[in-house]
Parts: structure tokens; C-alpha cells; sequence
């Protein structure tokens, strides 16, 4: 068996706020291996969005070990290994789309020619050709999350964190979204990491679906899907897919009670 | 608190730079005495000497204390040399104009949101009045107002207070009294009420947390503005007048005194104010803007 | 509510502006006032005309050489000292409430010291409209620079961007109309200390200088002829700076409009 990409033993994390410590993530283990697609679900408050931030080394854990690739999360980020995309798109209104996609390959100095290369190629990617000389505000919700998704993928990190990056869009979109996401992981075979609150987008999605409950946030069970690669939108409605589901629900209802 | 130890350090770092900066800029004095008498002048001398000098182009903020406390508690509150009795003309002068700029400010808010037409004409004047350097016009505003016979400086010296106060209150109230949204004020049509009623019973009581934020910026506004008018206006009482004083009979003790004392007078009103506003923000219910 | 056109946006105020003209040249005719305390439009207009040169000299010594002098120079210490805070957070929480404090206090009032210390010509004028501007642009640069949405600073830091880029791609932008907004208040700042400084001393040029003596003189109509031209100078550099906060900020939601 390979070394997994991201390897979380006994991962603790306890937040010092002004009423008290708050215990945000409690003895998390988890490994996740290349290309796998991982969702993290649960009830708000219950660390995975916290648990993704220790993965990109944005927050440090106050106990047990984390590594990326045998280096420490903080290693991994400086060394430029994740793609982070975060609930609302986050670009910068002063740059257009593809002044924004091109933000990352400006920081990691990229030549300049390789850079309209890249926004060329991952606008066509999720969808965007023609919008790069837009700016964020002109365009909808939905396509201001896609070129968000198009700048993690400019730089071609390894690993593509992301955190409820369709909750704040509407049913319909999310859908094609998410279909797109798929054929997307498809095709670049990205290791990724997702937070959602949606049970039937974890299931969709996953390959592996992480279900967790609040106070302290911890892990109450790991579920490997069966679910083939290949995943037509109406794969939702059969019995194999809702039998997860049920499962996934069934994971959130014992964290709630316990 | 978190900002009390940095505010402190701060204040005292401040407070060296100053006394380095002393000693800099007295020395040449004292070197040039020294020169003249034929002898030489040694460290400490020269530190005593820079910190006690009649004149000195900058004096030590322990002097500045020793004058201000001279001026204020040992002198008697009638004198003309107590920063007390000059202190509370400048005051007189704020509030005045404080109260001039509230309603003045209100007033035209309230015309400017009202009428369509008052919008239009009102609110770039409104913006252009501000750029204009209003000690150009303190001189003329002193003639008119003689003119129309107000027989003392007081009520110029209001106006120039006002015209820089209204404008935080002016741009403050437009904002409130817009603030009920599109909702709010289809429900009150809904209950047939008229261009009145939605004025006092939403427009107005939205508009107060607003007005309180504004004061704060305002009295400052004044504050600055009465000491504007008494530089600009030859006034012969305030703060600012014993500045002019201090400069034409070369008396920096006198300036640097009269200084301080518009800051601690400052830090008073806007202490004071702000906690007006602190209290009617919670007597309305804790929202702040 | 149907919209504002272009056409009415100008049409209102300038009409406005225009019939006070008109009711101040009436009124001062028909009542007779003396010109020495208020001269009609046409007075000042002519007195315009006939003294351009001198206007001229005057505007150069006043706006050029003390007001616009003073304040590049403030604003750039102010830009200077507000990167080297940034980068305290104990001296940043320690400077922001003594700098708004000190923003809020009549600095003006150091004009005679500045005189004492500077002398007549335009230097002293320079020093006071500098410290003037001075807090309100730090204020605002600093305020400007923390205002960062901590998602986009959180990108920056999934990228592993130093501190230089993280202020040159993400905090620098985002400072810019905070820096535009300390700007327009500088500008109105700069005049007012400018003017009030010659009131306490200056070569025999400038608009306070001239003010003074033309006022001395009662020769109102010169007196107004001056403000005239300090007007249209405050509106011009306020206008100046909204222009080029409107192209360098269009991206902001209150540039587009």
C-alpha cells in the first residue's frame, strides 16, 4: 500500500477565545490517499472546515501530528502544494478574471508567457472562455465560484481544498456545478478535499465521506463509497446511492445524540 | 483593555522624542551664549540650559505643564492671562456653533431627502462648501455680520464653528434618514400614511443612531473651527487669540500653553460627546452604524 | 423614482448657483450697500480682470509653493511611517487612538510656532499644512491597510506570498480608496492651513497676505476676488483627487454606481 498524501494522527486543536477554550477538533485520524475525493460533512461547529484549514496550514493543531507528504502543513503551503477555494469566491475586484487567475502564478513566479498559457487553458477548464477580460462583479455567483475554482487550478498544486465552495448558490446551478467538479477531478486526477453540509452533494461527489459532529468537532465515521467513477447526475436516484445517503444520515443523527 | 499599555508606550516614546528635540533645537541658543560669554559649555549644562530658557524655540513639555498650571489654577478665572476664562470663550464659541451646525445640518438633510428637486441643488453645494478654505471668508463674514449689526465677534466666530460642523450631521442624516429600506416603507403604505407620517413615524426615528454617530466628528468639526475663526478673525479672546498673541509678542510659552490647552479641551468634548452617544445608543437599544 | 440625468445634475446646482448671483447683484444695487462691505458680483468680477497678474502671484506662493509643498510632504511621511507600523501590531494598537486624537485637534493653531520656526516665506506654510495632513492621512492609510478581507488574505497565505506581496497584490489595492478618502479631506486641510499661516507672518505675496492688507484697505471687492480663486482652487483639487479616485477605484462598490 502507498503512503497516503495526508496523513492526520490523533489531531487535536483547542482554541483559546475570550470565554474559555473552545475544543475544535478532537483526536482526528484520518489518511487520505492520491486522488481521492474526499467530503468532510457535518452540522455547523462540528471542525471541518477547521480540519481543512489544518490542512492547509492555516490553522496549527494543538496536539498529535499532521503531514503532508511527510512535511508539516506549514512545509506543504510554502512549498505551494494546495489549491484553496473558499465559500464565497474571494476575487479581488480590482483584477479582472484573468488578472485574478493569474494572481498566484505572479506570486510563484511564473514566466510570463507560461502564465496566459495557464488562464487560457483552466478558463476552458471550468467554462469561462471568452470572460477573462471581465470583471468579478459583472459576472453571476455561479461564474465568479468557477473562476475561483479556476484560480486554485492555475497553479497546478497537487491538492485542491475546498470549503462549502457552492453553499451560497442555488440548487440548479449547484447541480452543473458539481457535475462539473466531477469531470473536472477526472481529468486532472486531483486529491481533493471538501466541506459541505449537503448529504446528497457528499455522496455524489466522494469516495470517501468523512462524517463529523460538533463540541468537541471530532470524526464519527469514515465511509468508503462504492459508487463507481463515472457518475451521471441520475445516479442520485438509485438504490445504491441512497442507501449511502441513509448512511451518512444515520452517522450525523448519532453524533447529534451521543 | 488591550490599547492602554500600547496607547502608553506610545505617549511616552512621544514624550522622549520630544525632550531629544528639545535639547536639538534650544542648543544653538545656548552654544551662542556660551560663545559670547567666552566659555565653553559642558553636557549637563547644556541639558539644564535647553529645558529652562525664557524663549525657547521648542520647550520641554514640563515647561508647557509648569506655564498651563500658572495659567489655570494659580491664576484667578476673570484674569485675561488664565487659560480657564480664554478657554471658556473658545467653548462658548463651539457650542454655539455645535448647535448652529446640528440644525442646520438637519434641516437641509431633511430638505435634501424630501424633495427631489432639493437633492439636485443642494448636495453638490453642500460638498463644493467644504472645499472652500473658510478662513478666506473669515474676514468678510466679520464685516457682514457688523454689518447687519451683531455688535460683537461672538456670532462670526459661531458661524465659522458652524460651517465646518454641519457637514458631518448633513451627510450623516441624509444617510439615516434614507436608511428604511424599500420594505419598510411599503408596509407603511400599505397603511395609507401620508409623506408626514413617514417622515416622523420611520424616516426621522431610523435616522437617530446615525445622528449620534455623527456628533462625535461634528463638535470636533466646531472645536476647530472656533479656533480657526479666533486666528483668522483678530480675535482678541479664546485660545486662538492667545496664540496670536504669543506670536506677535514673541512669546512661545504663551502659544505652546494655549496649544495644549485646546487639546485637553478637545479630548473633554469629544470624551464627553462620545459618551452621549455611548448612552443614547444603548437607551435606543445597543445598535451602532 | 426615476433616475437623475446628466443634464439635471448640472442644471439644478448651477442654476442655483446663478440665481444667488443674480438676487446679490440686485440686492446690493437696489439697497445701495456700500462695496466696501459687500460688492456686487460685477465689482469682483472686474476686480478679477484687472488684477490677474497679482492673483496670479499669489495663487503660486499660497496653493503651489505652501499648500501642495505641504502636502506631498505630509502625505508621504505619513505613507512612510504608516508601512513601518504595519508591520508592529503593539505600536499599531498604540498609534491608532493618539493619531486619531491628534487628527481630531485644531493643528492649525501651530501655525504661528511653525512661522517662529521657519520663517515668512512659504516654508513655515509648507511645515503647518504638512502636520495637518499628516494624522488624518495616517489614520486613514493605516485603517486602510488592516481593512483586508481576512478570506483574501487567507489566499494569499494558501500561496505562500511574502509580506511585500501580500502588500503589493492584496493590502496596497484594498488601501487605495481609504487613501483616497484621507486624501480629500488633506486637500480642504491643506488650504485652510496654508492661508491661516500667512495670516502670522509672510513675504508680500500670497492670498492670506492679501487678504489681510486688501481687508485693511476695505478694499472688499480684491478681498473676494481672492476667495473666488481659493474657491474654485479647493473645488478643483477636491475635484482632481474624486477624478482620479474614480479610475483607480472603479472596482469599488461605491465608484460604481
Amino acid at each position: 500500500m502507498k503512503k497516503p498524501v495526508i496523513d492526520a494522527q490523533n489531531v487535536d486543536l483547542t482554541f483559546q477565545t475570550n470565554d474559555g477554550p473552545v475544543h475544535a477538533l478532537k483526536d482526528v485520524n484520518l489518511q487520505i490517499n492520491k486522488g481521492d475525493f474526499v467530503s468532510f460533512i457535518g452540522p455547523s461547529g462540528c471542525g471541518k472546515t477547521t480540519f481543512l484549514r489544518c490542512i492547509a496550514g492555516l490553522e496549527t493543531p494543538t496536539g498529535g501530528s499532521l503531514t503532508v507528504n511527510g512535511l508539516t502543513p506549514e512545509e506543504a503551503r510554502k512549498s505551494r502544494s494546495y489549491g484553496y477555494v473558499f465559500q464565497a469566491a474571494g476575487l479581488y475586484p480590482w483584477r479582472t478574471i484573468a488578472g485574478n487567475i493569474k494572481l498566484p502564478l505572479e506570486i510563484m513566479d511564473f514566466p510570463k508567457a507560461e502564465m496566459d498559457k495557464r488562464v487560457e487553458k483552466v478558463l476552458d477548464l471550468v467554462d469561462l472562455k471568452g470572460f477573462g477580460k471581465k470583471y468579478p462583479w459583472q459576472l453571476s455567483g455561479g461564474m465568479q465560484q468557477r473562476a475561483s475554482i479556476a484560480r486554485a487550478l492555475a497553479f497546478d498544486a497537487e491538492i485542491l481544498l475546498m470549503d462549502e465552495p457552492f453553499g451560497a448558490l442555488d440548487e440548479i446551478v449547484r447541480d452543473k456545478l458539481n457535475e462539473e467538479l466531477l469531470k473536472l477531478w477526472a481529468a486532472t486526477n486531483k486529491t481533493i478535499g471538501f466541506v459541505t453540509h449537503s448529504i446528497p452533494e457528499a455522496v455524489y461527489l466522494s469516495t470517501k465521506i468523512v462524517v463529523m459532529s460538533p463540541r468537541p468537532g471530532r470524526i464519527t465515521d469514515v465511509i468508503e463509497s462504492p459508487l463507481p467513477k463515472e457518475r451521471p447526475l441520475d445516479i442520485r436516484d438509485t438504490p445504491e446511492f441512497i442507501e449511502i445517503a441513509h448512511r451518512v444520515r444515520d452517522g450525523l443523527r448519532a453524533g447529534h445524540e451521543a | 483593555m488591550s490599547k492602554i499599555i500600547p496607547v502608553l508606550t506610545v505617549l511616552v516614546a512621544l514624550i522622549v522624542i520630544w525632550y531629544a528635540a528639545a535639547v536639538k533645537m534650544n542648543s544653538t541658543w545656548t552654544y551662542d551664549q556660551a560663545e559670547r560669554a567666552g566659555s565653553e559649555v559642558t553636557i549637563s549644562e547644556l541639558i539644564t540650559d535647553t529645558m529652562s530658557q525664557k524663549r525657547p524655540l521648542l520647550p520641554a513639555p514640563h515647561q508647557i505643564m509648569a506655564e498651563l498650571w500658572d495659567t489655570t489654577v494659580e491664576k484667578k478665572i476673570t484674569s485675561k492671562r488664565s487659560m480657564v476664562y480664554q478657554g471658556s470663550i473658545t467653548l462658548k464659541t463651539t457650542l454655539l456653533g455645535f448647535g448652529f451646525g446640528i440644525v442646520i445640518g438637519i434641516a437641509l438633510a431633511t430638505v435634501i431627502v424630501l424633495s427631489r428637486i432639493g437633492r439636485l441643488t443642494l448636495m453638490p453645494w453642500a460638498i463644493i462648501s467644504q472645499t472652500i478654505p473658510i478662513v478666506a471668508l473669515a474676514p468678510i463674514i466679520v464685516v457682514l455680520s457688523n454689518a447687519v449689526g451683531t455688535g460683537t465677534l461672538m456670532v462670526p466666530k459661531a458661524i465659522i464653528a458652524a460651517y465646518l460642523s454641519f457637514y458631518p450631521v448633513l451627510v450623516s442624516m441624509v444617510k439615516g434618514l434614507q436608511s428604511p429600506d424599500q420594505m419598510q416603507l411599503d408596509l407603511l403604505k400599505t397603511y395609507g400614511a401620508s409623506q408626514s407620517e413617514v417622515f416622523w413615524k420611520l424616516r426621522l426615528p431610523s435616522s437617530m443612531p446615525y445622528f449620534f454617530a455623527s456628533l462625535k466628528v461634528s463638535v470636533a468639526a466646531a472645536f476647530v473651527g472656533a479656533v480657526v475663526a479666533e486666528l483668522s478673525t483678530s480675535a482678541i479672546a479664546g485660545l486662538g487669540a492667545r496664540m496670536l498673541i504669543g506670536s506677535q509678542f514673541g512669546e512661545p510659552m504663551i502659544m505652546w500653553a494655549a496649544l495644549f490647552a485646546a487639546a485637553i479641551l478637545a479630548a473633554i468634548l469629544i470624551f464627553l460627546v462620545g459618551g452621549f452617544e455611548k448612552l443614547a445608543r444603548n437607551l435606543m437599544g445597543g445598535r451602532a452604524v | 423614482m426615476r433616475p437623475d440625468t446628466t443634464f439635471e445634475k448640472i442644471a439644478w446646482p448651477l442654476g442655483f448657483g446663478l440665481l444667488v448671483l443674480v438676487l446679490w447683484e440686485v440686492v446690493v444695487r437696489v439697497f445701495g450697500v456700500s462695496p466696501a462691505i459687500l460688492p456686487p458680483p460685477t465689482a469682483i468680477g472686474a476686480a478679477m480682470a484687472g488684477s490677474l497678474p497679482i492673483l496670479w502671484e499669489d495663487w503660486v506662493q499660497t496653493v503651489v509653493k505652501g499648500a501642495l509643498n505641504g502636502l506631498w510632504m505630509g502625505t508621504l511621511a505619513a505613507l512612510i511611517l504608516a508601512l513601518i507600523i504595519d508591520r508592529f501590531d503593539f505600536l499599531k494598537r498604540g498609534l491608532m487612538p493618539v493619531a486619531n486624537f491628534f487628527a481630531a485637534l485644531p493643528i492649525v493653531g501651530l501655525a504661528p510656532i511653525m512661522v517662529m520656526w521657519f520663517g515668512f516665506d512659504w516654508h513655515s506654510k509648507a511645515a503647518v499644512v504638512a502636520i495637518m495632513v499628516f494624522f488624518p492621512m495616517l489614520v486613514n492609510i493605516l485603517g486602510g491597510l488592516a481593512a483586508v478581507d481576512p478570506m483574501h488574505r487567507d489566499l494569499m497565505r494558501t500561496y505562500g506570498a511574502t509580506h511585500i506581496q501580500t502588500l503589493h497584490k492584496l493590502r496596497g489595492p484594498a488601501a487605495l480608496p481609504f487613501l483616497f478618502n484621507g486624501l480629500k479631506i488633506a486637500t480642504s486641510l491643506a488650504l485652510i492651513g496654508a492661508i491661516v499661516a500667512e495670516y502670522f507672518g509672510s513675504p508680500i505675496r500670497g492670498m492670506g497676505f492679501r487678504i489681510t492688507t486688501e481687508m485693511g484697505r476695505l478694499a472688499t471687492d480684491m478681498v473676494w476676488a481672492e476667495i473666488v480663486v481659493s474657491a474654485v482652487t479647493g473645488t478643483a483639487l477636491y475635484g482632481l483627487v474624486a477624478g482620479i479616485e474614480k479610475r483607480v477605484t472603479f472596482w469599488h462598490p461605491s465608484q460604481r454606481g
